[in-house]
């Protein structure tokens, strides 16, 4: 007879036995051992159904593909532009994919991705040794001007995006900043330098205090009371060109 | 010569007081502090991070790559000099290959897991809780691995077995002692660490690995503890 050990969303750690018996499934983050299933990282527990699974918690951005992310160019190649992105990995935009304009043979590549310049690109491959392709050409995909990235916590993405991106849409409206957030750890804002502020603020509160239910009536609190004004309820003028992402969960 | 009651008054089977924490580094990508007795081990995880020098990645899989430092100061003996040398690189190299079987490199080709273990306080047993500090830092940095990895000094002093020696107990007065460090992967029973130091027979031998294999799975699950009570509550939705 099978055995489930665990409790829907409890934490759980490499070694731990989550079920016995054959019923259940294993699938990331845990794996079978006999009758046994075993997770294998630290992460959130997750049943669905027969198949058991873990949402990390903790550990180094790994490239996904269609995942949205803030990278910094770091070499300009014969066949386009080297990339970091806050992972153990680099990636390549290749020629085609770095610009809508057309770029002659033998031209600068620099005049369109110089050595130090940031964008909002698109994984849109990852091979098996973890070549990384990388597009910045499409809708919500540009270079970055102005304005700053700030590192957080990768596992905590889904945190500062909020459920349909109802977190950072609220940052956006109560400081008045563009901010965009990369499933990699970069989030990039630019605004009014004492907003940005604020917003960095936000940010880190969310990051330290996601485990404490009530996070979004809290940092609507910390955002009034910073701003000095309620958050306003709709849209403001800057939020259109950004693109809504979904929660980031493996 | 029989040795009966323990300099330090505990039982035979017992090991000293444990306190595991983890997350104690604020830069590390996943850290912990191990300490057994008077033995203390920190252990900081940088990585998977790229391999440099270049030449030494391995395309297939990732590589781990372990450092044991033990503080000048931290023994009860004499101030040893600082840096690497023949005893800590041997130790570097055995705790390396007794996380390796547990840690899945696979994943991360041409990258390097860097584990620093640094003792800024030893009594016996050191490589044991910095291997044991070093898997609960593997598991903070979110490498995925089979199991976590106790590892504990079992031997005999007289003709007494017993259990997490200390330092007393590895030269006693007037007797005979056996060290014998073992690390093992509880889920799967494999050993990944076996030295000894002194002389025992096949049977002893086995005497000591089930008195081990015990002691582990205490110190394991005291190592799952301290990784949960770090991540408490990170599991609560809106």
């Amino acid at each position: 007879m099978s055995e489930l050990l665990i409790q829907e969303r409890e934490i759980v750690v490499p070694g731990q036995i989550l079920a016995k018996g054959m019923e259940y499934l294993p699938s990331h983050g845990t794996y079978r051992k006999d009758e046994q299933i075993i997770a294998s990282r630290v992460g959130v527990a997750i049943i669905d159904g027969k198949v058991i699974r873990s949402i990390p918690l903790a550990g180094k951005y790994l490239p996904k593909r269609n995942d949205i992310i803030i990278g910094k160019v770091i070499d300009i190649l014969s066949m386009g532009w080297r990339v970091e992105f806050n992972s153990p990995y680099s990636g390549l935009i290749p020629i085609k994919d770095g610009t809508f304009e057309f770029i002659p043979r033998g031209a600068d590549l620099s005049r369109y991705f110089d050595i130090g310049d940031y964008f909002v690109g698109r994984i849109t491959n990852v091979s098996g040794q973890n070549l990384v392709d990388v597009s910045v050409k499409g809708q919500g995909l540009y270079k970055l001007r102005d304005g700053r990235t700030i590192k957080v916590n990768t596992n905590k993405v889904p945190r500062i995006i909020g459920k349909k991106g109802s977190m950072v849409s609220m940052i956006k409206r109560a400081t008045g900043c563009k901010i965009t957030v990369g499933q990699n750890g970069l989030v990039w804002l630019l605004g009014e330098p004492a907003m940005e502020f604020i917003a960095v603020q936000a940010i880190r509160k969310i990051e330290e205090e996601s485990h404490i239910p009530g996070l979004t009536d809290r940092v609507k609190e910390f955002l009034e009371e910073k701003t000095g004004q309620p958050i306003p309820e709709h849209h403001s003028q800057n939020d259109d060109d950004e693109e809504e992402q979904p929660e980031g969960e493996q | 010569m029989q040795y009966k009651k323990r300099y330090d008054g505990r039982g035979h089977d017992e090991t000293r007081p444990i306190i595991a924490k983890a997350g104690v580094l604020q830069n590390a990508d996943g850290s912990a502090y191990f300490k057994i007795g008077e033995t203390i081990a920190y252990a900081a995880v940088y990585g998977p991070r790229e391999m440099y020098p270049r030449r030494l990645a391995d395309p297939k899989r990732g590589v781990l790559r372990v450092n044991y430092n033990m503080m000048p100061f931290s023994g009860p003996g004499e101030r040893n000099r600082p840096g690497p040398n023949r005893r800590a690189k041997e130790i570097s190299m055995v705790s390396e290959k007794a996380l390796l079987p547990a840690v899945d490199l696979e994943k991360y080709p041409n990258c390097v897991i860097d584990v620093f273990i640094e003792l800024p306080q030893t009594d016996a047993g050191s490589r044991c809780a910095g291997i044991c500090a070093a898997s609960i830092a593997l598991a903070d940095a979110g490498i995925t691995m089979q199991d976590m990895v106790p590892a504990i000094a079992v031997g005999y002093v007289g003709d007494t077995p017993v259990v997490d020696l200390s330092y007393d107990e590895e030269q006693p007065e007037g007797m005979e002692a056996v060290d014998v460090p073992v690390a093992l992967i509880p889920s799967t029973g494999e050993i990944t660490l076996l030295q000894m130091d002194g002389i025992v027979d096949a049977e002893q031998l086995n005497t000591l690995l089930e008195k081990a294999k015990d002691a582990c799975a205490v110190i394991a699950q005291k190592q799952r503890e301290a990784l949960q009570e770090k991540y408490l509550g990170d599991a609560d939705e809106e």
